[in-house]
């Protein structure tokens, strides 16, 4: 059952105040998107016309705290088929920044993080890599960058303590 | 769509950008790409200080993801050479990143300020991103391309993989190429000789981008194509990105093991087929590196004297 009384009106204004969220309002739940998204296809926790309206609606909490609004794969199908350039694969993105904003931060994404402030990449350039690089004549990479780190302190996103190695 | 095909520059120039994945898990993929472009007068140089484009905290903090696509295009504007990706991905981050702080200029002026405060460096606006594949298909030319071509390939039936974001969002691209039925990989492989295979949901996404978050979602959509494939007998699938690479050759025997079924399906990147057209050896395009043997591929081409 879903409770009205719970719902919060302003959350459409919050996401279209959002880089990303600014058309969501835009939206007539035609469910071009829904239809011709290849995650939806495997399965249906993942439904954007659902979230959208669900949105638009006010449901906040159930949006911000649930796993679905990360399964969107970013093909941008939905992006070109869209009849009113809701831009859904940039809402979807404007409705994580809110949700990891309020704390729903998935693990998986926190590990990214971490890795992106530790070495600069998603994947680390050890000594190993280089050599196997060197082998194949290709030229040899920088093992990390600290500048990522910087940036992601200053936005709130890394502490001293989390370092690795 | 602008094709440059005769009295191109011969010396075009880039700044490779290879992003997180390519240079540590895809070197079949870098080794091919530099090989062929240098067979056809493409300068690929580097610039060891890249880090990730930034697309991978776009979902959490789309800022963070503009400074780090900033700095990245700060470095290349230095270098003052247009910026070249092997990933998909790699090029729509930079490439959306780039239009905004082009067109933005309150936008521009907020990150050049925190750039530069935090990191020492500014961008103007004044880079050309594009990938890898477009400059082959744009600056190069399939014209070019079949003039070169040294072995024949004709037996080779070859399906095309766009994936997603070497074409879409259109917008970011100019709508350079129709993302709903795109042609220049199809071309890029009949240049090469081989046959390109139509298939079931061709420019369906590899899952790629849900991986992190649930591998099984991400296995169920690599599966579908790769059912698909076989069920057209493709001897490769022919890819333009190195996470379309993650799923359909190293997840494959995972999702072989998952759909209790066997595929076998060899997996190359565009410049390892092409390098092979242009008569490179197998070893030359790193085609050691690919997990899933393309011997039986390889067999089937004969060698032209020169």
């Amino acid at each position: 059952m879903i409770d009205s009384k719970t719902f919060d009106p302003n959350f459409k204004f919050l996401i279209a105040s959002e880089p990303g969220g600014e058309n969501i309002k835009k939206c007539f739940s035609c469910g071009t998107c829904t239809a011709g998204c290849p995650v939806r296809e495997v399965t249906d926790r993942y439904n954007p016309r659902r979230i959208i309206r669900m949105a638009i609606l006010g449901m906040k909490k159930e949006i911000l705290s649930s796993d679905f609004i990360w399964l969107c794969s970013s093909c941008y199908t939905c992006f070109e088929r869209c009849p009113q350039n809701v831009k859904i694969p940039e809402l979807m993105n404007a409705i994580k920044n809110i949700a990891v904003r309020e704390g729903y931060l998935p693990s998986s994404m926190k590990s990214q993080l971490d890795l992106l402030a530790s070495f600069g990449r998603l994947l680390e350039v050890t000594d190993f890599e280089n050599e196997k690089r060197k082998e194949s004549n290709l030229p040899l990479l920088q093992g990390r960058t600290e500048d990522v780190k910087k940036i992601l302190k200053k936005l709130g996103f890394h502490r001293e303590e989390q370092d690795r190695g | 769509m602008k094709n440059r095909t005769e009295d191109s520059p011969q010396n075009s120039e880039y700044t490779l950008f290879l992003g997180c994945t390519v240079p540590v898990r895809a070197l079949n993929y870098e080794i091919s790409a530099r090989k062929v472009a240098e067979k056809l007068g493409v300068q690929l140089s580097d610039a060891p200080d890249f880090s990730c484009c930034g697309y991978p905290i776009k979902s959490v903090h789309r800022y963070a993801y503009l400074l780090m696509a900033a700095r990245n295009l700060a470095l290349a504007e230095k270098k003052g050479l247009p910026l070249c990706t092997l990933c998909s991905a790699c090029c729509g981050s930079l490439t959306e990143a780039n239009h905004e702080i082009q067109e933005d200029e309150k936008l521009r002026k907020r990150i050049n300020e925190d750039l530069f405060e935090w990191v020492g460096l500014r961008y103007e606006g004044g880079i050309r991103v594009t990938h890898f594949i477009r400059v082959l298909d744009q600056e190069v030319g399939r014209k070019k391309i079949t003039e070169r071509v040294r072995a024949d390939l004709s037996s080779l039936h070859v399906a095309p993989h766009y994936g997603c974001h070497y074409t879409k969002p259109s917008t970011i691209y100019n709508r350079t190429e129709d993302p709903e039925d795109p042609k220049s990989l199809d071309e890029l492989i009949k240049a090469t000789g081989a046959q390109s295979v139509q298939y079931e949901d061709k420019l369906q996404c590899c899952g790629g981008g849900v991986l992190a978050i649930d591998e099984q979602v991400a296995l169920a959509m690599a599966h579908g194509k790769l059912d698909h494939l076989r069920a057209q007998q493709a001897d490769a699938m022919i890819l333009i990105c190195p996470f379309c690479n993650i799923m359909y050759e190293g997840n494959q025997r995972k999702i072989e093991k998952v759909y209790q079924t066997e595929y076998k399906l060899p997996i190359l990147y565009y410049p390892q087929l092409l390098g092979l057209a242009l008569g490179l050896e197998p070893d030359e395009l790193g085609m050691k590196m690919n997990r899933i043997k393309t011997t039986e591929l390889v067999k089937k081409i004969n060698r032209r004297a020169d």
